[in-house]
């Protein structure tokens, strides 16, 4: 989720609110889809489908004529988070949904006192292959040297001779099929679907990509890292605090390192 | 012959202000022809707007008898123009090599020759082709904006005062370039810098408040001393 967030706003400066929904319609989809099929990577698949369709219509009708302007931005995607969350508590109702583990990877490996679950391997496998799979499509191919590119100079790329609204749709619905696959790997692993499940993580994603740094992958894997481990160890030791624990550690890198750990923040 | 850029009487707008109130001008194949006026005048706005990057809002632009007028910038330029900006338009984030790259339209084996013969044209590029274009001198950065307009087969090439903001000795060598290419491409080149425009330039035009007042060829300007001081300010000593 925080990898798409971090294209988006990295790439596009677009802050971006229907993250979180779209993470929930990743969810949804993908246990509907599991249902019908009972095939985990063909829900994975049609999560991100749904993701990618969302994301283009989102770009074009609503994010397209608020490039640049923050504020609109922010209004524009509070207001469709509401809408589409909503509608989903429509399609599906308002009650949370279980969610089971693929068979193949739903048991654990025991070592002496250490349980590891075989679904948070995958979760992490997946995790590893989504940002190569990024940092290769940035600095390795023709699209991504056209994306670092259009973050400098939207019209100088245009003068080039290259539509670069066509790459910021696709930017902006990579960004969205990242956050419904997150959704979709993120169900399994809790056991439900809920509504509200989505505002709670898109905070959570915030708060990486600005530690590690906007724009910067690397930052954001970072970033998650540094924030699941300050959760755990939290969480460990005094529980009360864990809810502040990451909001107070942006805040301390925020004020050594105001563009984030890893941050290549463009100037526009 | 026919004109190979023709603009008839352009109009265009920047937020409320009308900067081109009239701008015609023709430009025949093979030749340089210079735009010159003062600071203000529409020479750079004239350039845009004959890319789409500020569109204008009537008259007629025409390339090789393709109307450009409505396009958007990345159609504009994909019927052979080649736009080199007042600000070189680098690309920081990339390398040298990406920033030739990403102005191919094709790289098919023409258009590599071509990157390799402009390469040889700014020999310092190659010797930074694989460092960030951020680290690139003032100079080196003019020389790669102009070398991003060469390496496709364009009809026409763009140059915004290419000249500006450069040390004497640099301008000497951006000035060698362009005599270089000159004789291979048809060429319109805004500057301010009235030697350069002159030894590069085969005809002139000036913008005067946003309409084209005046043409004809440079050697004309340039004995002219009474027609330099009322339209470009100079001042012979």
């Amino acid at each position: 989720m925080a990898a798409g967030l971090s294209i988006i706003l990295g790439l596009l400066g677009v802050v971006n609110f229907t993250h979180g929904t779209l993470f929930i319609w990743g969810g949804y989809v993908s246990i509907w889809v599991f249902g019908l099929s009972g095939n985990f990577f063909i829900a994975l698949l049609a999560a991100i489908a749904a993701g990618i369709l969302m994301g283009l219509i989102f770009e074009r009708l609503f994010v397209r004529p608020v490039y640049g302007n923050v504020t609109a931005q922010i209004l524009i995607t509070l207001g469709l988070m509401t809408i589409f969350t909503d509608m989903v508590r429509l399609l599906w109702g308002p009650n949370p949904i279980p969610a089971n583990r693929p068979d193949f990877i739903d048991g654990t490996w025991i070592w002496g006192s250490v349980i590891i679950s075989q679904y948070r391997i995958f979760l992490i496998v997946i995790g590893v292959l989504v940002a190569i799979g990024i940092n290769f499509l940035i600095n390795r191919t023709r699209v991504g040297m056209i994306m670092r590119a259009g973050t400098q100079s939207p019209d100088m790329v245009q003068a080039m001779g290259i539509n670069i609204k066509v790459y910021f749709s696709g930017v902006f619905a990579g960004g969205a099929a990242l956050a419904a696959l997150g959704g979709a790997l993120y169900v399994p692993l809790v056991g439900s679907v809920w509504s509200g499940m989505g505002i709670n993580n898109q905070i959570l994603a915030f708060i990486v990509v600005i530690l590690g740094g906007m724009g910067s992958f690397y930052g954001s894997a970072v970033g998650s890292i540094i924030i699941g481990l300050t959760v755990a160890m939290v969480s460990w030791f005094y529980p009360p605090l864990t809810v502040y624990s990451t909001v107070i550690l942006l805040i301390l890198v925020l004020s050594l390192k105001p563009e984030g750990l890893f941050g290549t923040a463009v100037r526009r | 012959m026919k004109p190979l850029l023709e603009l008839k009487n352009i109009s265009t707008f920047i937020g409320p202000f009308h900067i081109l109130q009239g701008v015609s001008l023709e430009v025949y194949p093979g030749e340089a022809v210079v735009i010159l006026g003062r600071n203000g005048a529409g020479k750079t706005t004239t350039l845009r707007s004959i890319v789409g990057l500020q569109p204008a809002a009537s008259g007629q632009i025409t390339l090789d008898g393709v109307n450009l007028l409505g396009l958007p910038p990345y159609q504009a330029v994909r019927t052979g123009i080649g736009y080199v900006p007042e600000d070189y338009g680098i690309f920081d984030f990339l390398s040298v090599e990406e920033n030739l790259l990403i102005a191919m339209w094709i790289e098919d084996k023409d258009t590599l020759a071509r990157r390799d013969s402009v390469l040889d044209l700014f020999p310092a590029l190659k010797d930074s082709y694989k460092r960030p274009a951020s680290t690139l001198s003032g100079g080196q950065r003019q020389m790669l904006s102009i070398a991003r307009a060469l390496v496709n087969e364009n009809k026409i090439i763009l140059i915004d005062e290419p000249s500006k903001g450069l040390a004497p000795i640099i301008v000497e060598k951006v000035r060698d370039a362009l005599l270089k290419f000159k004789n291979k491409s048809t060429i319109i080149l805004v500057e301010q810098n009235f030697d350069m425009a002159c030894s590069v330039g085969d005809r002139f035009y000036i913008i005067n408040e946003g309409r084209t007042e005046l043409n004809g060829p440079i050697q004309e300007l340039y004995d002219d001393q009474e027609l330099q001081r009322k339209y470009l300010g100079v001042v012979n000593a």
